[in-house]
């Protein structure tokens, strides 16, 4: 699996997707989901909750094990995919296609301090070993 | 610790073939699964899967006395064990009551018994046990049959599965009753598990491991690894040592009551501690009514005190998250009661395990 190469990312394996309108996409990375394993539930953030860069915001838990999912920069929720509630599933099967919430972000200068692609595969194939 | 330096079992070249994700399970380097673990959970429930647990350790008890040495380290009842190939159930305890180990003892004939033991205490049981047969029977001989592989074939299509791919098992097979084994051959064949579904843990040399297990693989059975070992028996309400039982806990408080005959006049380690024990809390199962996932070591309210849970999951089967818990003796099957999952409060319906047997659920 590739890592795309027009989003960005966190060393903390959530994906940045920056969209046309301002806002941001966020999910998990196809490494992230391999880690967990098969998710079984999947808890987001309140719209309208404002959240400060590095935050705990939203969770995802599998079979085994329970993960935080930080927000990626600072801002406010403006949007999160309820279909991931009866369908976590999904995260496993396209990690970046089932996005899990959107953020308006209050200082886009945050963004220019993400991962790129090719640095958040170094940090995955290092995890990987 | 590095990879180098955990164990192996006979199969592990191979589970790295299935492109399986290891993990160091107590020091032993296993498969957690092979892609997903709710498949392999989902192939034990409605077909057949099989596991590698060549990481238990058969010991081998011989010599005359065997049965009277058993019965006396054994808190189960070995005298109960009369027809040749026989398995029993029992805690391994200390003498203030406390779980060493669980594990389960087959009959073959008055001077040979065999114990099937876990990983993690593999070491600790086998010098625990010369050292009580050097007190009280020097005579015994006692094997750790590291020359063995193990593996467990379960499922509803188990049996028939494993008749396809060993023809010459059938015969016996078909005469197992659950809980007994017979050797065929080489092969000892158990109709024993941990999944609770039907099927057999196959203890074989450790050579001959890789080629039952390809033809296993031919015959359809799905490989499952420990993740899927683990939400089976969860959904069947059987203990994992080190989780749900230790050396700080009595059968009387993690639901194996039933384990020890506390009447009968039969001596056995840790029997004084027992009859003494004042439990003041027991074991039953959850499962929860609102949305998340219980795990291990949350805390519970109840109306008559706090518990805590010990193995704490989702079930594939149930489709919901389950758990088994240590509560006090007031609370029983039907109570609802309250579990801090993460920083929330969510309700929990008490129940009596096993939630999933045979493929079925029962608990409402």
């Amino acid at each position: 699996m590739t890592t795309p190469a027009e989003l960005k990312y966190t060393k903390s394996h959530e994906w940045i997707k920056q969209e046309a309108d301002g806002t941001v996409t966020v999910g998990i990375t196809h490494h992230a989901q391999e880690l967990l394993g098969d998710l079984v539930f999947v808890e987001l953030p309140a719209i309208g909750r404002k959240l400060k860069q590095g935050e705990e915001c939203a969770v995802v838990e599998s079979v085994k094990a329970a993960a935080d999912v930080f927000a990626p920069v600072t801002g406010e929720v403006v949007g999160a995919n309820a279909d991931l509630a009866d369908a976590p599933e999904k995260i496993n099967q396209d990690a970046y296609g089932a996005w899990m919430f959107k953020l308006k972000p209050a200082d886009p200068n945050e963004l220019g301090g993400l991962l790129d692609a090719a640095a958040y595969q170094a940090i995955a194939d290092a995890d990987a070993h | 610790m590095t990879a180098s330096t955990l164990k192996t079992t006979p199969l592990n070249a191979l589970h790295r073939e299935l492109n399986a994700r290891m993990v160091d399970f107590g020091g032993w380097d296993m498969p957690l699964h092979y892609g997903s673990q709710i498949e392999e959970h989902h192939a034990v429930r409605r077909a057949a899967g099989m596991f590698d647990v060549s990481h238990m350790l058969a010991i081998d008890v011989r010599g005359a006395g065997s049965r009277e040495f058993l019965a006396y380290v054994l808190a189960n009842n070995v005298h109960r064990l009369r027809d040749t190939g026989k398995a029993l159930y029992s805690c391994l305890l200390n003498p203030a009551g406390g779980v060493l180990d669980d594990l389960i003892v087959y009959f073959f004939a008055e001077d040979w018994f065999r114990l099937v033991v876990n990983a993690g205490t593999a070491g600790k049981d086998c010098a625990w046990l010369m050292a009580r047969r050097d007190e009280r029977a020097p005579q015994l001989v006692i094997t750790p049959r590291r020359d063995l592989a193990i593996i467990a074939v379960q499922g509803p299509q188990a049996r028939a599965k494993v008749y396809a791919a060993l023809p010459g098992t059938q015969a016996a097979g078909e005469q197992l009753v659950y809980f007994s084994a017979a050797h065929v051959g080489d092969l000892m064949l158990a109709r024993t598990g941990y999944t609770g579904e039907d099927g057999f843990e196959i203890v074989l040399p450790a050579v001959e491991g890789v080629a039952l297990w390809r033809r296993l693989h031919e015959q359809g059975v799905t490989p499952a690894g420990l993740g899927a070992r683990d939400t089976l028996r969860l959904e069947a309400g059987m203990n994992l040592y080190g989780q749900d039982m230790d050396e700080t806990t009595t059968p009387l408080e993690t639901g194996l009551a039933w384990t020890v005959d506390l009447k009968a006049p039969r001596d056995f380690i840790g029997k004084r501690a027992l009859q003494d024990a004042q439990a003041t809390r027991h074991a039953l199962g959850l499962v929860l009514l609102d949305k998340g996932v219980m795990r291990n070591h949350q805390k519970i309210t109840t109306a008559h005190g706090d518990g805590e849970i010990t193995s704490g999951g989702f079930g594939p089967t149930l489709e919901r998250s389950l758990a088994l818990a240590r509560v006090p003796l007031a609370v029983r099957a039907g109570d609802e009661v309250q579990v801090a999952v993460r920083d929330k409060l969510l309700r929990a319906r008490v129940v009596k395990p096993p939630f999933v047997r045979h493929g079925k659920v029962l608990i409402a």
